[in-house]
Order: structure tokens, then C-alpha cells, then sequence
């Protein structure tokens, strides 16, 4: 990573938002990725926290679960594809049910649509400064820069969310924004932006950011959220926070707008419940987080605190679009607990950034896509050595890897890949469709590597495309003689000899 | 029991001594091993990288070739997975391939798996003996193909063999077909990884059970100038029952 002082700063901000997170398209992932790859303390950073809470996953889950964790998981895909497959109607009854609470619920059709919308409600009621909690909706639609525009000083209260904004940089993990980020960076940032003189342990930093916060909290007017569900049945809203900001900041402020995508809802508790006991364990390894509100309407008459009013924006914004997919439909089952991406080889390599989107990781690299432009983020599909980790660990058991391959197939059925590489595909189908065919091109292949081994049987460069693989690692040089050719010779006759009869052998 | 051996291109190719210690474990614990001799590629490649017609094509061509067959093992468990989980996808729309797809997936089997589940090899009860230090790569497919621990029950069972559970040992080690080449920076430093973790397990054997992670660790480890051999268990197994001898293949 960049020494602080040269930390991208002035990265510019474009009307969308943070310029690592919108970059200009077509994207090619390729460079942030290829550099990442190569900066060893990010590198560090990223996998000691990806690999904890991996670790951690797993060992929670068979604690809490036990052989029952696959049933858990299809139980919360099933519970998640069954409301997305009646979308319209449990939207219809969670809007009839969060108004009846006294909430006001308002539809954006996409980002800018839903900021107009909040500065509309901020305007209308006068207000100056806003608290946030995390919110990937808001990362989308780019909230904070329209705020900041309109003149409403916001500050983020989630903690690696504020150091996120003190140092003009942009999240690069869904769950754990700041995962990228070295505490002497956050300590630079802290001296630069705060002015405060600061060493680089973590307790004093958040003891900084908590006091900065406190001043914050008391004079905002405006609390902004996300939500982690919204249930049908009562039109509930769920926040789950470890930091307890997301309570103060729905509840300080006299207005509580919250950004919520269209596909957060469940049917009722019974369900949230499911979905609570699955959320932390995924995310962080914990069995639940520390605090979990579920807010139903603003204050009322005898309430202790809560705001005056409360409006919810359900945020479309692309997702109507998947939902009207059924292939890629399973992809808004996601509850964003970040699992996938501790889980994902690739990830750990690359880090958020390099997916140049809000979403990262495996759960990025397909809705990327779709949320915002096919074409434009074609390589994200393809980086991806479709391990299935991400599928493994997936709580809401989306297919991934069977995503990845549905966007790279349609990407094909476009003509998107090269010419050349769809020439190659064919020529290499070509060889495979007989036996004789396949024979001779093997023979080649095996005659042509052979001869540029060294004498341990490894290529050590090759022509393209093979030459990217050799630029990394050797290659193996086929044997020399296939195991066809050594099934023909000595067991040739054997063989033909069963393809009528079986025959009875000796145990042993 | 009557087998049939997919033998997989890669192994065809780069591996042929898996496959004949596949064919002489199959046949030690009474198998009747036959090998198909039209076969060529299951259309993973294809299916992979979205060329989904190619892959139906291939995939129907491989399902003709064992239609006799009354079992399929293979010693790679990605291309078993790619029957397992793609076959259905890619032949679910034509009634009468997705049965044949459906016959095909239920009498496909990996080779470990076989051996632990369908035939309950016991290593130890045969007398397996195989002297060495060996490590062990977690290949991804097997996650496709719900394997878990049946590789690491079988080495357990192998007297003389030394285990050294392997650092991240289900981390892939970057292979993923193309990803190798379009990603090849990504896919190199995912290899390196894996490869500094077997040097640390100071393992002198690597088990893989896969072709392709096989290819792309041995390269690794080459270009490295680590002096750690890779090998399939069946190798490990044949050489330990005295049906292959080491400098075979
Ligand atoms: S795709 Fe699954 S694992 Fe990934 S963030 Fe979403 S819910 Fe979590």
C-alpha cells in the first residue's frame, strides 16, 4: 500500500461517487489486480482478515449447527428465493404494514432517483448536518456526495466507514470496509484530516473516532441507514450493527431516512430469526451481532427516543431487472455478510478494489454486471478460478460459481470474447469430436511441448497464449507416451475382449 | 464390479502413469477395469468459459462412448464434477438426454471416492506400504463432488507414510482453467502461495488429485526450484501394493 502521503487522496470524486468505485467503463481489472498482487502489505493486511473470519465461519457453524449446517443454509435460500419469487406481493404487504407503523415509504427506480428523495425530505425539513450508518444502497447511489453537495455536512458512523472518509478513500469489503487499510495509514489519515496527535493502537484510534462522533451524533438532524431485512408481516426494519452507531444515528436525529434495496425483505420474525442466527456467523464468526434493532415506525406518543418521522426508500436500481431473470435470479437472495469474499481465493489476492465496483468479490463479480453494465465489467465474471469456496460458504446457498459461468456464457452468445479466442474454442471443439482427431492434435501438442522441455520434463516458455503461464510458472511437458497408447499396447486385446462379456476376476 | 475408466485429457496427456496406477488399484481390489477407447474430453473446458454448445456436444459424445459402461471412475475430480453438476444443467432441456445425463451422473464416480465409498477400501487391511513424507492438496472440485477427508482417511491407512496436513489446504491453488492465462498474475500468486505452503509443510510428496492443480503446482514448485514431487494417490496406493514400480511411467 501507498505511504499515507501519497495515498490517493484527491482521487477525484465523480457525480456517482468515489472514482475507485466507478471507474470509467469498459473496466479492465487487470491492472489494479496485476498491482495488488504485488503489494505485500496489503496482501498481509487482507489475509489475516479474510482468513480469521473464514477459519472462524467454519468453526462457528459446526458449532452452532453441526450436521445440520447444510439443511441451515438451503433452509435460508429457500426462505430468500421463495420471497423474491413473490416479490410483488410481500413488498405490497410490507409497504401497507410499515405505513400502518407510521413510517413513510417512497420507491426509487434508481441512484439518483433515491438521492432526490433524501434531499428532498432533508431540504423539506431543514436539515444541516447527517449522521450515517453503513449502507451498501447509499455506496451505490452515491448518498454522501449528494448530500455534501447539497451542502448537508454527513459523516459516516460506522468506524472503518468514518476512517474510510477521513482519508478520502472508498470501501473495499461489504462487511469490513476498511479491511485494505494498515493502522499507520489510519493514523496518518487521523493526524491529517483530524489534527490530532495520535500513535497507531487501534483503542486509542477508536477512542478518538468515538468522541469525534459524540459531537456529531448531538447536533444531526438527519440519520441516514441501510437495513439488513425488512419483514413483511409487520414492516419491520433490521439493522445489525456491532459499533451501536446505527442506533444513534436512526435515533438522535429528528428524521430517519434509510436506503434499502428491494430484495432485504422476508415474510415474518419466524424468518428473520433463521436468517439472524445465519448473518453473524457468516460475516464475523459471531453467534449474533451486538446490537440488532427492529424499528417499527418513528417515535410515538410516550416513546423515550426515536425520530419524528421515519421514511424508507425502497432502492431498485438494477434489481428489478435480475429479478425478472430466473437464471441469475438466486444472485438477490444475497444478505451481504461478506463470506464469500473471505472465502475467495481471488479476493485475497486482489482485495476490493481491483473489482472497480461497490461489490467485490465473488458476489461482486456478478452483480457488478447486472446492477450496472454486462459489457462493461466483462472481465469480472472471468476472474475467477470457479473454486467454489464463495458457494460453500454462501448462508443463502447461491450457486455462485454456476453465476459466474451463466454471465461468461452470455457474454459468448454476445460475441464479446475476442475473435480469436472464440476461434480457438472452436478449433479445440473440433479436435475433440473423434477419436483420430483428437489422437493426432494430442500427438502435436505432445511432440511440439517435448521438445521445449528441459531435461526434469518442464517448459519453462512457451509460446501465447501459453507464454502467460509461463511467465508465472513452469509447465509440465506431456509424457511421452499418452495412456491411450499404453492401453493399446498392453492391454489392447484385454480390452476388446470385455466389450462383450464381463469376466469374473479374483478378489485379491 | 465392472469399470470403465475416463481417463480425462489432461491425464491422458500429462499423467498417463495415474492412470495406469488407477487401472491397477481398480484391478487388485477385483475390478474389472475396461477403457472405452473413443473417449477424449467431457466438455468441461467448454462449459467453463460459457461455450455451452460446444460443451452439450462433447458432453453427449462422452455419455455415448460409456453408455455400456455399468460404472465410470475418473481419476480427476473436476471432470467427475463437471458430469455431476453440469451434465444435468447442460441436457436438462431434452427429455431424452437429460435421462441419459441422469444415468450418466449416478454411475460416475471419482476414484477416491470409489475406493472409499463404493468398493470400502481398507489400506491398511491390504497391506499398503509406502515410505515417504507426503502433503495434501484439497483440489476445488472435490467440493462439487461433496468430498471431505476420504483422501486423508486413505493416507492414514498407508503404513509408512508420513502426513503433514497442508496450510490452507483447500485454498486453490489457482488453476481454473483459463483463469491460468487471463488472469495470469492472479493465478501465479495463488500458485506461489500454495507452493510456499508446501515447502513449509517440508513435505517431499504433494498429493493432488486432479490433472490440473497437478500441472499448475508441479510448475510452481519447479520454477521455485523446490524439490517436491506431485503425485496422485493412486500412485501412492499402486506403488504401496507393489502393482507399479517407481521409475514406471
Ligand atoms: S453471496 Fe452469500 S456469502 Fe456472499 S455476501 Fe451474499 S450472502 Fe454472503
Amino acid at each position: 500500500m501507498a505511504e499515507a502521503d501519497t495515498h490517493p487522496s484527491s482521487a477525484p470524486l465523480t457525480h456517482e461517487g468515489h472514482a475507485i468505485l466507478f471507474p470509467p467503463l469498459p473496466y479492465d481489472m487487470h491492472e489494479r489486480a496485476d498491482a495488488a498482487v504485488k503489494d505485500t502489505a496489503l496482501l498481509s493486511a487482507i489475509e489475516s482478515a479474510t482468513m480469521g473470519k473464514y477459519e472462524g465461519r467454519k468453526q462457528m457453524c459446526a458449532r452452532a449447527f453441526g450436521d445440520d449446517y447444510p439443511a441451515m443454509r438451503k433452509l435460508a435460500g429457500d426462505i430468500k428465493q421463495h420471497t423474491l419469487d413473490h416479490l410483488d406481493f410481500y413488498l405490497e404487504q410490507f409497504i401497507e404494514r410499515a405505513e400502518a407503523t407510521g413510517a413513510q415509504v417512497h420507491f426509487a427506480a434508481d441512484g439518483a432517483q433515491a438521492n432526490a428523495i433524501c434531499l428532498e425530505i432533508a431540504k423539506r425539513e431543514n436539515c444541516r448536518s447527517c449522521v450515517k450508518s453503513k449502507s451498501m444502497v447509499t455506496e451505490e447511489t452515491g448518498l454522501v456526495t449528494a448530500l455534501e453537495g447539497a451542502g448537508i455536512e454527513t459523516v459516516e458512523s460506522d468506524l472503518g466507514e468514518f476512517i474510510i472518509q477521513i482519508d478520502h478513500d472508498a470501501p473495499s469489503h461489504i462487511v469490513t470496509p476498511m479491511i485494505h487499510k494498515t493502522r499507520r495509514e489510519v493514523a496518518a489519515a487521523y493526524r491529517r484530516e483530524l489534527g490530532v496527535d495520535c500513535t497507531e493502537d487501534p483503542e486509542e484510534l477508536t477512542k478518538i473516532a468515538r468522541k469525534h462522533l459524540r459531537d456529531i451524533y448531538r447536533k444531526a438532524d438527519l440519520g441516514v441507514s441501510g437495513a439488513n431485512f425488512l419483514v413483511a408481516e409487520d414492516g419491520a426494519l433490521v439493522l445489525c450493527t456491532n459499533e451501536g452507531n446505527a442506533t444513534f444515528s436512526v435515533t438522535a436525529p429528528r428524521v430517519h431516512v434509510a436506503f434499502v434495496g428491494i430484495e432485504k425483505l422476508v415474510p415474518t420474525r419466524r424468518h428473520l430469526a433463521v436468517m439472524l442466527k445465519l448473518l453473524a456467523r457468516s460475516s464475523t464468526a459471531q453467534p449474533i451481532t451486538v446490537y440488532t434493532d427492529i424499528l417499527t415506525g418513528p417515535k410515538r406518543v410516550g416513546d423515550a427516543h426515536g425520530p419524528e418521522q421515519m421514511h424508507i426508500v425502497l432502492v431498485d436500481n438494477g434489481r428489478s431487472a435480475i429479478l425478472a431473470d430466473p437464471a441469475l435470479r438466486p444472485s438477490l437472495r444475497c444478505i451481504r455478510c461478506g463470506a464469500c469474499l473471505n472465502a475467495c481465493p481471488v479476493y485475497r489476492k486482489v482485495g476490493g478494489h481491483s473489482y472497480g465496483a461497490v461489490y467485490s468479490g465473488p458476489i461482486g463479480a456478478v452483480i457488478t454486471p447486472l446492477l450496472r453494465d454486462p459489457a462493461g465489467y466483462k472481465d469480472l465474471p472471468n476472474a475467477s478460478s470457479l473454486c467454489g469456496a464463495c458457494y460453500q460458504a454462501c448462508p443463502v446457498h447461491i450457486d455462485l460459481p454456476t453465476l459466474l459461468i451463466e454471465l461468461r456464457k452470455r457474454l459468448v452468445e454476445q460475441g464479446k470474447p475476442k475473435r480469436i479466442e472464440r476461434l480457438m474454442y472452436r478449433a479445440y471443439a473440433a479436435s475433440l469430436k473423434s477419436p483420430w482427431r483428437y489422437k493426432l492434435s494430442q500427438w502435436l501438442g505432445r511432440k511440439w511441448l517435448r521438445m521445449t522441455a528441459d531435461r526434469d520434463g518442464f517448459v519453462h516458455r512457451t509460446l501465447p497464449p501459453g507464454r502467460a503461464w509461463t511467465d508465472h510458472r513452469d509447465l509440465p511437458a506431456p509424457a511421452k507416451q499418452s495412456f491411450h497408447q499404453w492401453w493399446r499396447k498392453e492391454k489392447g486385446t484385454k480390452a476388446q475382449r470385455h466389450e462383450g462379456k464381463s469376466e469374473i476376476r479374483n478378489q485379491k | 464390479m465392472d469399470a470403465a475408466l475416463f481417463v480425462t485429457c489432461l491425464t491422458d496427456q500429462f499423467y498417463p502413469r495415474v492412470g495406469r496406477a488407477a487401472v491397477a488399484v481398480l484391478e487388485y481390489l477385483g475390478c474389472n477395469v475396461s477403457f472405452p477407447a473413443d473417449q477424449t474430453c467431457c466438455g468441461q473446458p467448454f462449459y467453463n468459459n460459457g461455450y455451452f454448445n460446444e460443451a452439450r456436444r462433447l458432453a453427449q459424445r462422452m455419455i455415448g462412448v460409456f453408455d455400456r459402461a455399468e460404472v465410470v471412475v475418473t481419476p480427476s475430480g473436476s471432470c467427475c464434477a463437471m458430469v455431476h453438476e453440469q451434465f444435468p444443467r447442460l441436457l436438462g432441456d431434452d427429455p431424452q438426454w437429460a435421462e441419459r445425463g441422469a444415468a450418466m451422473v449416478n454411475k460416475t464416480h471419482e476414484f477416491v471416492a470409489f475406493l472409499v465409498h463404493t468398493l470400502k477400501a481398507d489400506l491398511r487391511e491390504l497391506g499398503c506400504r509406502w515410505d515417504g513424507h507426503a502433503t495434501y492438496h484439497y483440489s476445488c472440485h472435490g467440493r462439487g463432488i461433496g468430498l471431505t477427508d476420504e483422501a486423508v482417511r486413505l493416507m492414514s491407512q498407508i503404513e509408512g507414510l508420513r502426513y503433514t496436513p497442508l496450510e490452507k489446504m483447500d485454498q486453490c491453488c489457482g488453476f481454473g482453467g483459463t483463469f491460468a492465462i487471463k488472469f495470469a498474475e492472479v493465478s501465479g500468486a495463488m500458485a506461489t502461495d500454495k507452493a510456499d505452503c508446501i515447502t513449509a509443510s517440508r513435505a517431499e510428496v504433494c498429493v493432488c488429485n486432479d490433472a490440473g492443480c497437478a500441472m499448475n503446482i508441479a510448475g510452481q514448485l519447479h520454477r521455485n526450484g523446490a524439490p517436491v514431487r506431485v503425485m496422485h494417490l493412486a500412485e501412492i496406493i499402486a506403488e504401496g501394493l507393489g502393482l507399479l514400480g517407481e521409475d514406471d511411467g
